[in-house]
């Protein structure tokens, strides 16, 4: 096209490139830029993370030594265990209230829009603040306990965010609190596009509402339930944000997350090679999520191009 | 006879909504009410409680008086850094995704396949991996510590969902109407003036919605890249309860933490619509 109409005027090609020079740079320029740091920034990172660097990078190779330190180390391990309970608490709780939010605001209920804004309004919040407010609901000493306390019932216990065996907890619960509100908006939305002729043949072949419920409507729901289950679970391996407001990773270092121990490797302790270990691990967690999420959207993909 | 059977159930779906809608509310009610109690009150008390004497000085304190590490300058400032911010980085990486969204989706170019999919792979890649080249791209350009370094990650790492989310609008609009205005000699600017972006509205505001809400509550790049005066206010709120650990003024934070949350409050309650799209928009890549 471009050299039809540098023909067409007789304009020479370079002549035709300057003046097409903006458009070139608007063109390229971000998005070059864009690409150039992610790819970069990976290689950077990963490389030093093969280097003896501590507080400032240097040069050098030390094999897998940082991975090594980094994997043996208490806190890490600690961080790992945390993120597979937290995970997969966080992940299935949310999806059972994502989904039984969706399946009632879908019984044709009044005021379904405000309730809608209710459930969703958490997600525009930040998680700082979201942490912050549950420390004080949580903490012991102000929050729940102590209003059951103040209302009669001394022998009430909810202690869990100073409980190093359950203040995981308190994360999930603020996790859920803030980001359910996704999983039903995703189900809502599938709930709605669900093909009203297969409902009604259900109801013909004498499906009660319950029936036609968990045989027909639910099952068209799995490809939409694993969408959100990557999503929260990509969530869930970078929290951050959240656990720093809530528990600052406390009591003691009851809950690690890896993106704390990355932040404490590079920032606090200044190991960089570890902390850059810590941060491909993190890396590869995430990958191991995805991969097979990606594997599974171009399986069904080719299959919905030749059906 | 067949509405009166479902009677109990309805009942039941309607207790169950008021139940978790209350929860929903819960935190915010709370919030809302201890900045308005006296710090005094919720200390003899809880957390959780009905003002006694409605103290609305909380507000002005948390907005200009209360001592963050030894300056008692409220959290005005970092509100305003938060704004320095997010309102620029919104704006420019907007516009950028629309301009490069539109260059993938409907002029193409050699490679634009191959960039696009590179440009998306940064909605998946964790900032972790981007944190120490950040940190020494910053200092090399003497952006450390400076609201333009934030402005400027925002704005490049932002163009992932930017140029998806505009790139996804656009493929829609036909093809002709493009074909039709370059034959007759307009070029990349005047089509996407002229053309695309009148159509663009919805997925714009989408887009803004979506930057602000996240560069807004943005944290973990605050806290890293910036200290003291030049925080934004996610940092400086956790740098406030730090502060206060000793000596807690919770009427003071929660009137701190309503104030900070507000603007993205109100966009999601104006904006609703826009920005659930923009949620179901970013997960359904």
């Amino acid at each position: 096209m471009s050299n039809a109409a540098a023909v067409a005027t007789g304009r020479p090609a370079t002549t035709e490139m300057v003046r097409r020079l903006p458009e070139y740079l608007m063109i390229w320029v971000p998005l070059l830029l864009s690409a150039a740091h992610l790819i970069s920034f990976s290689i950077w990172t990963i490389w030093i993370s093969f280097t003896p660097s501590t507080l400032v990078p240097v040069t050098g190779w030390v094999g897998l030594r940082n991975y090594n330190a980094v994997l043996a180390s208490r806190n890490w391990q600690i961080a790992f265990d945390n993120l597979l309970l937290f995970g997969i608490a966080f992940v299935l709780l949310s999806l059972v209230t994502g989904l039984l939010l969706a399946i009632l605001l879908d019984q044709r209920i009044r005021g379904e829009n405000v309730l809608r804004t209710i459930f969703l309004y958490p997600l525009a919040v930040s998680f700082v603040v979201t942490g912050t407010v549950w420390s004080w609901l949580l903490n012991p000493g102000i929050g729940i306990e102590k209003l059951v306390h103040d209302l009669g019932w001394t022998n009430f216990h909810f202690d869990w965010l100073v409980n190093r065996d359950m203040a995981i907890w308190t994360i999930v619960i603020a996790a859920i609190w803030q980001s359910s509100g996704f999983a039903m908006a995703l189900f809502l939305a599938g709930l709605r596009s669900v093909d009203t002729d297969i409902v009604r043949a259900a109801q013909i072949d004498g499906a009660g509402p319950f029936r036609t419920y968990t045989r027909v409507i639910l099952p068209t729901l799995w490809p939409i339930t694993i969408t959100v289950v990557v999503v929260q679970l990509q969530f869930a391996i970078s929290a951050f944000d959240l656990v720093r407001a809530l528990t600052n990773g406390g009591p003691g270092i009851a809950t690690q997350l890896p993106a704390l121990v990355v932040y404490d490797l590079m920032f606090q302790r200044s190991q960089l090679g570890r902390g850059a270990a810590a941060a491909v691990l993190m890396l590869l967690i995430l990958l191991a999520v995805l991969l097979p999420y990606a594997a599974w959207r171009y399986v069904r993909r080719r299959q919905a191009a030749h059906a | 006879m067949r509405e009166r059977s479902f009677v109990p159930s309805r009942i039941l779906i309607y207790l169950a909504v008021t139940l978790f809608a209350a929860a929903y509310l819960a935190p915010l009610v709370v919030v809302v009410l201890n900045s308005l109690r006296t710090n005094e009150e919720i200390a003899q008390s809880s957390m959780i409680g009905w003002p006694q004497h409605w103290a609305w000085a909380n507000y002005a304190l948390a907005w200009s008086g209360f001592c963050v590490a030894e300056t008692c300058t409220g959290i005005r400032p970092y509100m305003l850094n938060s704004a320095l911010v997010t309102i620029p980085a919104t704006i420019f990486s907007t516009l950028l995704g629309a301009v490069a969204g539109y260059a993938v989706s409907l002029w193409r170019f050699r490679g634009d396949n191959w960039i696009y999919g590179i440009v998306t792979l940064g909605l998946f890649l964790p900032q972790q991996m981007r944190l120490l080249p950040w940190t020494i791209v910053l200092r090399d350009i003497g952006l450390i510590n400076t609201l333009s370094g934030l402005v400027l990650i925002h704005t490049i790492q932002g163009l992932s969902f930017t140029v998806l989310f505009c790139r996804n609008y656009y493929v829609a609009i036909p093809y002709e109407l493009i074909r039709a205005a370059r034959i007759d000699g307009a070029g990349f600017f005047r089509i996407f003036w002229r053309i695309i972006l009148p159509l663009s509205a919805p997925i714009l505001i989408v887009t803004v919605i979506w930057q602000f809400t996240h560069i807004w509550n943005e944290f973990l790049y605050g806290v890293t890249f910036t200290t003291g005066q030049q925080q934004p206010v996610t940092a400086a709120l956790i740098a406030l309860s730090a502060a206060v650990a000793d000596i807690p003024q919770h009427g003071v934070q929660s009137a701190a933490v309503i104030i900070a949350a507000l603007p993205t409050l109100l966009i999601y309650l104006f904006g609703g619509r826009y920005f659930v799209r923009g949620l179901t928009a970013g997960a359904v890549k």
